[in-house]
């Protein structure tokens, strides 16, 4: 089976400027390889790291790294940011959702419109687009497309349109939970479930129709 | 009880809130409401509570005291109920609060409903947050609607299931029987989460992706069926059909054609087809074409086709779009290792990203930058990139010196170029550098042994208007206290030399020991610069001794310890102060490659199993006849045994100077090991530079006869302390006339530093006879194997 390289390090101190030894290490039955590599500071002391570097056998391919793909939350928020809301494909705790929300309606209200759709933002990328006064940004994986994501978030813009006709960020502040049910028939799992129009809006109309008749949930209200 | 206030009405009065304080004072005093509506039990507007809640929490405020509640909703026969009940679960409740399993009952019961949306609610809650113990629960029920006929729910169950496999990698297995016919669907909605749920399984799992490897014929299929079909009005997004369905295909046909031969040849049809037709005006186009070129970068491709997906990217960069050009960076990125000239050709449009407005473009591109300088464009490459130092975010300025660095030393043209780079580099950006650039730098320039004059003035002058970048003081101070004799002496040759008294010297120095901004590392430098300067200087090692006797007390620890050890110095044993100051000798090589580097190049050098003993000293006793005789058989030819060479005088401590021979690739001279008959047999050497046990040896075998020389066989036998490997030579004919030779390459790995023997034999077919021969090669020349 493939082995995985391990490093191991061993520091010694050594007398002022320049070390002589090797430090000798026999492993059977690996094959290894042993560096010498040394800093040299000029200084009063240096340490000299031996490094034992184990390496797979030729050939041996890298474990490919699963879950390469998937979104990992989906924030709307208006452009003195407020959020619309937040949709978390991830378990994360409260404070921790909190502080995340914080720090990315920031970095994105802050950039200009010269600069790309794309965000370096810890391990993920954040892709972000406007529509009118609100930002629709999508967390995802490094590995990800991002114009594609781009295209996701203009899928479900678009969704919210059909449905609600001409679609404005009032729409969204009023009927929060329709814009939730909308994303739910689009996107499950932080993957996309249903790539036709048509039928996710009609999904969501039928369900409507299920709903008892207490009054608020029938129409779409005017405010 | 009147009843509560609908949602919307609460919405429009929170809304007309003026200031926070006001806002919060509604919402107090609604919840307080509603709490008191949940003890009272009101099933009739527990939905619109809920609802109300949901949206306070929205607004950043506790609502964890209804997270019961919404259990209760979900519970509700209301199909209201439940809708609102499953929301607020998904936002309220996750797998780490205790309350979230009570929900697996009402699951289950709702994923065996009657109704498709409850079931759809149900199939929706759990594959967002499902933790694991839900899963497994309910996993069987998963299954099971896996292999329904309604696309509605079985869309949704696809996507389930690839949450569960993400929560408990275990059970993919049992999802394998039902993938067995999930891309005969004609529903694009299951066909996409089909897709995506093969993808997951090959992802995790080698038998997997092997099992689904033959699925790759229809998947190209279907592929082909979305590009050749005409419009539909369904699935269509700017002319492009089902653009999702697309690109989810094309990766899993990545992962499939991965490492595989048949599978990728499979799909270069298709993925030529794709890469060609699809309209890149919009941005789903490129979207489509963006997922193509990683796919045919990945698998193994033909060449053509790679070709082409390398010039994807090239007009990805020229796009006007910044998002286009930011995947094209991050894709050549990825690509610059494997197709290096490819990307090569388009350096100048990445040189020009440098100058981006973008942070995450300008970072891909220095990046990238680095990926592609090499011998030839290393000077122009170098200004563009000190250019971008000069002008870039603080993020980005130790990344790029240290780049800088690293170029720098590969491929400088010259010594002179690499001291004024590093200089450029320290004055420009010298707090930014990092800390282990100094010894580095300070390796490079004593090695540089006739820059020295050069270097000390330069940096002398760098610090005379401004010592506050505490890297490039360090440095200089080092230099400084190095070479002050060649500064005051005015010996520089690469430029005017300056005018500098010993005194001038020593103030520099001084104002770096006393000026506050000095960190506590550079005022050691100083100090010690100064001390070595009473050996380098003439006149002034009175103020040198008042220096550093001041020194003595003060209050930072590491300069009052080498006060006082100076100090010792010059009084009790100021006749080996000469002896202890002398200038420091050249270091050895030393290679800066972070452990990364190490890894790849290591990666493709033979590795080998090394002795235990230590290495030798320099010199080996002369007795090793007996090593020969064992080789080859037929001992009549006496070998000969040359005398050991001496090693060169080190100058101060440590073999490692003997190493010194071998610093380069080049300079050691080739020799002729065999010369006979008109046969003349050259070997040119060549060191490893990560293996120094590592020799190799090209031989080339010429013919200075009229005739050809045929079936030519070299062999060759090492002493037992030795290892050999001979590769495949480049033909059996020597042509006549030295029109023509042989090369061969052999490969001799030497632990132990013992001095290079080798016994060939010839055999080879001439003027109709067949010839052999026997020989010893002796003289092999010291820096091939020490």
């Amino acid at each position: 089976m493939i082995t995985v390289s391990v490093i191991f390090l061993a520091f010694c101190h050594t007398d002022p400027d320049f070390p002589t030894a090797v430090v000798d290490v026999f492993i059977p039955p690996l094959r290894y390889l042993i560096l010498l590599e040394e800093g040299v500071v000029p200084c009063s002391h240096h340490c000299r790291v031996v490094r034992l570097l184990l390496f797979p056998r030729a050939g041996a391919e890298r474990k490919q790294s699963c879950c390469l793909h998937k979104i990992h939350f989906i924030l709307l928020f208006s452009r003195q940011g407020k959020l619309r809301l937040q949709k978390w494909y991830t378990t994360l705790p409260d404070k921790e959702k909190k502080k995340i929300i914080r720090e990315i309606i920031q970095i994105i209200l802050s950039r200009n419109q010269k600069t790309s759709s794309f965000v370096d933002w810890k391990d993920l990328k954040l892709v972000y687009k406007r529509y009118a006064s609100l930002y629709f940004c999508c967390a995802i994986e490094d590995q990800d497309n991002e114009l594609l994501t781009l295209e996701v978030v203009h899928r479900y813009v678009e969704l919210l349109d059909r449905y609600f006709g001409n679609v404005c960020e009032l729409d969204i502040i009023f009927n929060f939970e329709k814009a939730y049910f909308i994303l739910d028939e689009f996107i499950i799992g932080g993957e996309v479930q249903e790539t036709s129009k048509k039928t996710a809006v009609k999904a969501i109309e039928d369900s409507d129709m299920l709903q008892e008749t207490v009054e608020e949930y029938m129409n779409k209200p005017a405010f | 009880m009147p009843a509560p206030i609908r949602l919307r009405e609460l919405i429009r009065t929170i809304r007309t809130a003026r200031t926070q304080a006001e806002e919060r004072e509604m919402i107090q005093k609604e919840c307080a409401a509603i709490r008191s509506s949940f003890r009272e039990e009101d099933n009739t507007y527990r939905c619109r509570n809920v609802a109300k809640l949901l949206y306070m929490h929205m607004l950043g405020y506790p609502a964890h005291f209804g997270q019961l509640e919404c259990l209760k909703l979900i519970a509700s026969q209301k199909f209201t109920d439940k809708r609102i009940g499953y929301l607020g679960a998904m936002l309220l409740l996750d797998e780490r609060q205790d309350v979230h399993l009570l929900m697996t009952n009402c699951i289950k019961n709702d994923l065996n409903h009657s109704t498709q949306y409850v079931q759809g609610l149900a199939l929706c809650t759990l594959g967002c947050m499902g933790s694991s113990e839900m899963c497994r629960d309910l996993a069987g029920e998963v299954e099971k609607l896996l292999k329904t006929s309604n696309s509605y729910l079985r869309k949704k169950a696809a996507l389930c299931a690839v949450h569960v496999i993400r929560k408990v990698p275990e059970l993919m297995e049992m999802f394998l029987p039902a993938t067995k016919n999930l891309l005969n669907e004609k529903n694009h909605g299951v066909l996409h989460t089909s897709v995506v749920l093969l993808t997951e399984m090959c992802e995790r799992s080698p038998d997997m992706l092997a099992h689904f490897r033959k699925l790759v014929p229809q998947l190209v299929r279907i592929l082909k069926n979305l590009i050749m079909s005409g419009y539909s009005p369904e699935h269509d997004v700017s002319g492009i059909s089902d653009p999702f369905l697309q690109v989810r295909i094309l990766r899993l046909l990545r992962i499939l054609g991965r490492n595989d031969d048949d599978s990728s040849e499979a799909m270069n049809d298709i993925l030529a087809q794709v890469a060609t037709n699809t309209e890149t005006s919009k941005n789903v186009g490129n979207a489509i074409l963006y997922e193509t070129v990683l796919t045919i970068m990945d698998i193994k491709s033909e060449s053509g086709l790679r070709v082409l997906a390398i010039n994807i990217l090239g007009r990805f960069l020229l796009n006007n779009d910044k998002n286009i050009r930011y995947v094209a960076l991050t894709s050549l990125l990825k690509t610059v290792q494997t197709d290096h000239n490819a990307v090569q050709r388009h350096r100048s449009t990445i040189v020009d990203c440098l100058k981006d407005l973008d942070v995450s473009i300008k970072r891909r591109a220095m990046e990238l930058s680095f990926a592609l300088v090499n011998g030839n464009n290393v000077r122009g490459m170098m200004k563009e990139l000190l250019y971008f130092l000069d002008s870039c975010e603080p993020e980005f300025k130790a990344d790029c010196a240290s780049g800088i660095f690293l170029a720098a030393e590969k491929y400088a043209p010259s010594k002179r170029w690499h001291i004024d780079t590093i200089m450029r580099v320290l004055t420009t950006a010298g707090s930014y550098v990092r800390d282990d650039a100094v010894p580095n730098l300070i390796q490079l320039i004593t090695n540089s042994v006739e820059m020295h004059a050069y270097t000390v003035q330069r940096l002398y002058k760098a610090i005379l208007g401004d010592y506050s970048q505490q890297p490039l003081v360090q440095v200089a101070s080092w230099c400084i206290g190095e070479y002050g004799d060649l500064l005051v002496s005015g010996q520089c040759e690469e430029e005017e030399p300056i005018q500098v008294t010993e005194d001038e010297v020593l103030d520099i120095l001084e104002s770096v020991l006393i000026s506050n901004m000095s960190a506590s590392v550079t005022r050691g430098y100083a100090l010690t610069a100064i001390m070595k300067l009473s050996t380098r200087f003439t006149c002034t090692v009175n103020r040198i001794k008042k220096v550093v006797s001041i020194y003595g007390s003060s209050i930072d620890v590491e300069l009052q310890q080498r006060a006082v050890e100076y100090n010792a110095l010059f009084k009790k044993y100021d006749h080996m102060r000469p002896a202890l100051l002398e200038r420091m000798p050249v270091m050895e090589k030393v290679t800066t490659n972070g452990p990364a580097e190490i890894v790849q190049t290591n990666g493709e050098t033979e590795t080998a199993v090394l002795e235990t003993k230590p290495p030798p000293s320099g010199l080996q006793p002369a007795n090793q006849a007996n090593d020969l005789l064992d080789l080859l058989g037929g001992s009549d030819i006496t070998p000969v045994i040359p005398t050991a060479p001496t090693s060169k005088p080190a100058t101060a401590g440590g073999e490692l100077l003997d190493l010194l021979g071998d610093l380069n690739l080049t300079g050691i001279p080739s020799i002729t090991a065999y010369n006979k008959n008109g046969l003349k047999i050259d070997f040119t050497f060549e060191r490893s530079n990560t293996n120094p046990s590592v020799t190799v040896i090209t031989i080339q075998a010429s013919n200075s006869t009229e005739l050809d020389m045929t079936d030519f066989v070299f062999q060759a036998a090492v002493p037992k302390t030795f290892q050999l490997q001979l590769l495949s030579p480049s033909s059996s004919v020597i042509p006549a006339f030295n029109s023509g030779t042989i090369t061969q390459v052999i490969k001799v790995l030497n632990p132990q530093k013992q001095q290079l023997r080798m016994r060939i034999k010839l055999t080879y077919n001439h003027k109709g006879s067949a010839m052999q021969d026997l020989a010893e090669v002796n003289n092999f020349p010291p820096q091939s194997w020490q």
